[in-house]
């Protein structure tokens, strides 16, 4: 908490010690995975080598690896500030649906308005102010579905863990009942069952990202694209914001000890819903995202991943495994799109199914969240080496980078009301 | 279409065979939270005790080797294992690495969603569906108009689940067990003082949790539905736990709110099957909304157990 420490060189050091339990986590879930494999009657090595090879080892790997971590980063980015103001945020999934249908039906009838039939198809078309409007559109409706959680926290006391998992399940029928109805592409209404939308016109779509290295250029040949750049530039953003201004402060500040920010003044309601709101706003961003950048039309198979493809849980699993740090998420979330991309070329290549990456996954939450334990016994030893603990208080582990919040934990009732 | 096509004895009947896994799931859960340990992993273990019961009759069905009684009982006993075992990890994780117990429960889950998924893949491949608990037919008693499909013809899982609501309540407030959760949930420096080994207790609780959950997950696999697919349970773990909130922590009253979703859905499922003109995803949508707002409405009047979540440290 105290920005004075973060200057020392002795404080540097503990904070890559900070990322101990990230390493401590990979480890053991790479022991359990291979034990697993092992179980299954695979050799984990070969298994380990097709993930490799599926994550990055062509141009196109690398890229579809880039492309599945950019929803994981939007959402990443935003679960940390959730986690970071002690809101533990599940309804990423949910609030990215919001952001999504806001955004494409933004794009939608924009499209329409601005760009004529004619030039719908035209490639390379970029109409700024139709892209801003629907990036602004996802955000602000995943934020709203977000903040609707926190609202009810603040104000009722209702348990935001819980809150989030049922305004996903709502959120996806919502969007099965839209894209079947209102929304559904006229082309194919009557035709066929898939719910999905019209397809956006070239101008609303976000261009594709290649690097001018060589020729042709790296990437110019596979579907990345520059949401990815966007997210970056708001991890950095957003790391900013929880550091260096105090809105962010406060918000960490409600994370660490809640009784205490509302003894020294801080609107406690206050921070809770804005913290829940731009998580969600950034998981909005990680569906319209998708839609702009990717998909070029909302569509699902009606199952509650459908559209999502669980980012909104992985994405949980790489702000964690960031540390909880905005900066961090951006390797956190490249790493399990590479998971993510590798599993699929290991179940083509040895029959393993890719779901063991959802149960590696789980593994990486448990261990993160269980080897903060050591980073406690070692800020206690530092403060019982310390003799004269300063008036701010000694060092508690909640300053670490990786662990959560004090009031992450509580599922306060009484104390919100 | 009038609404004696709505309430009909069939949809009283399916609300009551519908509860059964939340009531499982969510007196599992109350021993758990009474003794202050969240366990949001419910329905990872819900979806690991499903496949492990399923995958036990299955084996026992097709290979023969048992008789049809002795191989749903060694469903059971599996999934009482398997998901004894998981809530054994949990309590690991939650009393023991005193590791932050909302996110390491979404953590359980992601593992039981994926490993159930995994072995379900490797060991049985395409869905099948094997023979499961039959319908008790009582002599007499079914035969009664009405009343009779509506209580008296179900599946043994089905009355245990029933008979199991009394008996926590009995647990919870009668026996020294039971004094011994609520004083570890309610004030574990007190319990400590008194003699009372508070991770003990919460190891206890939470594994007697997840065995329960893991019931629940079998009498979805092996009673109800009858088969195994991924993402079988569909999240009605997290419904499960928020009927813990819901009803306050006390049994009769968690049950009282499982029978209330059920037979919302069950409404629901009659509502899709007359055809009524409402959108289908409206009515699937319709539980989730009651339990937002019965949560809204819960949480204000509930005290919760104070030492919910938060792991015992002995002050020195």
């Amino acid at each position: 908490m105290n920005q004075a420490a973060d200057t020392g060189l002795a404080a540097r050091l503990n904070r890559l010690v900070d990322f101990a339990p990230v390493l401590i986590a990979l480890l053991l879930a790479l022991v359990v995975s291979s034990v697993l494999l092992v179980a299954l009657n695979t050799d984990p090595l070969a298994a380990f080598g097709f993930m490799l090879e599926g994550a990055v080892g062509t141009e196109n790997a690398t890229a579809e690896t880039l492309v599945k971590a950019t929803p994981i980063l939007f959402v990443g980015i935003g679960i940390t500030i959730a986690f970071r103001g002690g809101m533990i945020n599940i309804g990423g999934e949910g609030q990215m649906i919001a952001g999504a249908l806001a955004g494409t039906t933004m794009a939608l009838a924009l499209g329409d308005a601005r760009i004529p039939a004619e030039m719908a198809k035209t490639p390379g078309a970029f109409d700024l102010i139709i892209v801003t409007s629907a990036l602004i559109a996802g955000f602000l409706a995943g934020a709203l579905y977000g903040g609707l959680a926190g609202f009810l926290k603040a104000y009722f006391g209702v348990n935001e863990i819980l809150s989030t998992i049922m305004l996903n399940q709502i959120a996806v029928q919502m969007m099965n009942f839209l894209l079947n109805g209102p929304l559904l592409d006229p082309a194919v209404a009557g035709f066929n069952n898939i719910p999905k939308t019209a397809r956006l016109v070239t101008a609303a779509q976000l261009p594709r990202l290649s690097l001018p290295l060589g020729d042709p250029w790296i990437f110019a040949r596979t579907r990345l694209h520059w949401g990815l750049v966007v997210a970056i530039v708001l991890a950095v953003v957003i790391y900013i914001f929880l550091w260096r201004t105090s809105l962010g402060y406060r918000i960490r500040a409600v994370g660490e000890n809640e009784r205490a920010s509302s003894y020294a003044g801080i609107n406690v309601k206050r921070q809770m819903m804005l913290s829940m709101f731009l998580a969600g706003g950034f998981a909005g961003l990680a569906g319209v995202v998708q839609v702009l950048g990717l998909q070029y039309r909302l569509q699902t198979d009606g199952s509650p991943a459908g559209f999502t493809a669980a980012a909104g849980f992985n994405g949980i699993v790489a702000a964690l495994f960031g540390g909880l740090n905005p900066i961090g998420a951006i390797p956190a979330s490249a790493f399990f799109g590479g998971l993510l991309v590798g599993a699929q070329k290991m179940q083509r290549e040895i029959g393993v199914p890719a779901s063991l990456i959802t149960a590696v996954n789980g593994l990486i939450v448990v261990f993160v969240v269980s080897s903060e334990i050591f980073i406690l016994q070692r800020s206690k030893r530092r403060v019982s080496l310390q003799e004269t603990p300063t008036a701010l208080g000694p060092t508690k582990a909640t300053e670490t980078g990786s662990d959560l919040p004090d009031s992450a934990n509580e599922a306060t009732a009484e104390e919100a009301s | 279409m009038g609404l004696d096509d709505i309430f009909t004895a069939s949809v009283f009947a399916s609300a009551i065979r519908l509860a059964t896994p939340y009531i499982f799931a969510a007196l599992g859960e109350t021993f758990a939270q009474r003794s202050g340990v969240l366990n949001l992993g419910v329905d990872g273990i819900m979806l690991m005790g499903a496949f492990g019961g399923f995958y036990a009759v299955h084996l026992a069905q097709t290979a023969g080797v048992m008789a049809e009684p002795l191989g749903l009982l060694m469903g059971v006993l599996v999934a009482l294992i398997v998901g004894g075992l998981m809530g054994l990890a949990m309590a690991f994780v939650s009393v023991t690495l005193k590791a932050k117990q909302g996110i390491s429960g979404i953590g359980v889950y992601l593992f039981g969603l994926g490993l159930s998924e995994l072995l379900f893949q490797q060991w049985v491949g395409t869905p099948k569906s094997v023979a499961g608990f039959p319908r008790i037919s009582f002599p007499i008693l079914t035969d009664i108009p009405i009343l009779g499909e509506i209580f008296f013809h179900h599946n043994l899982l089905v009355y245990v689940a029933f008979a199991l609501v009394p008996l926590s309540a009995f647990v919870l407030n009668r026996t020294t067990f039971g004094l011994m959760i609520r004083a570890v949930g309610q004030n574990p420096e007190a319990a400590d003082a008194m003699g009372v080994s508070v991770a003990r207790v919460r190891y206890a609780t939470t594994t007697i949790g997840g065995m329960l959950a893991g019931l629940a997950g079998a009498s979805l696999s092996i009673a109800l539905i009858n088969l195994f697919q991924q993402n079988l349970t569909a999240g009605q773990g997290f419904i499960a736990v928020a009927l813990v909130y819901f009803g306050g922590w006390r049994p009769l009253a968690v049950a009282a709110g499982a029978m209330l979703f059920s037979f919302v859905n069950a409404l629901q499922l009659q509502i899709k099957v007359i055809g009524a003109d409402i959108p289908s995803e409206f009515a699937v949508m319709a539980p989730y909304v009651i339990t937002i707002i019965a949560l809204v409405f819960a949480t204000k009047r509930q005290e919760q157990p104070t030492a919910l979540t938060k792991p015992y440290e002995r002050g020195e």
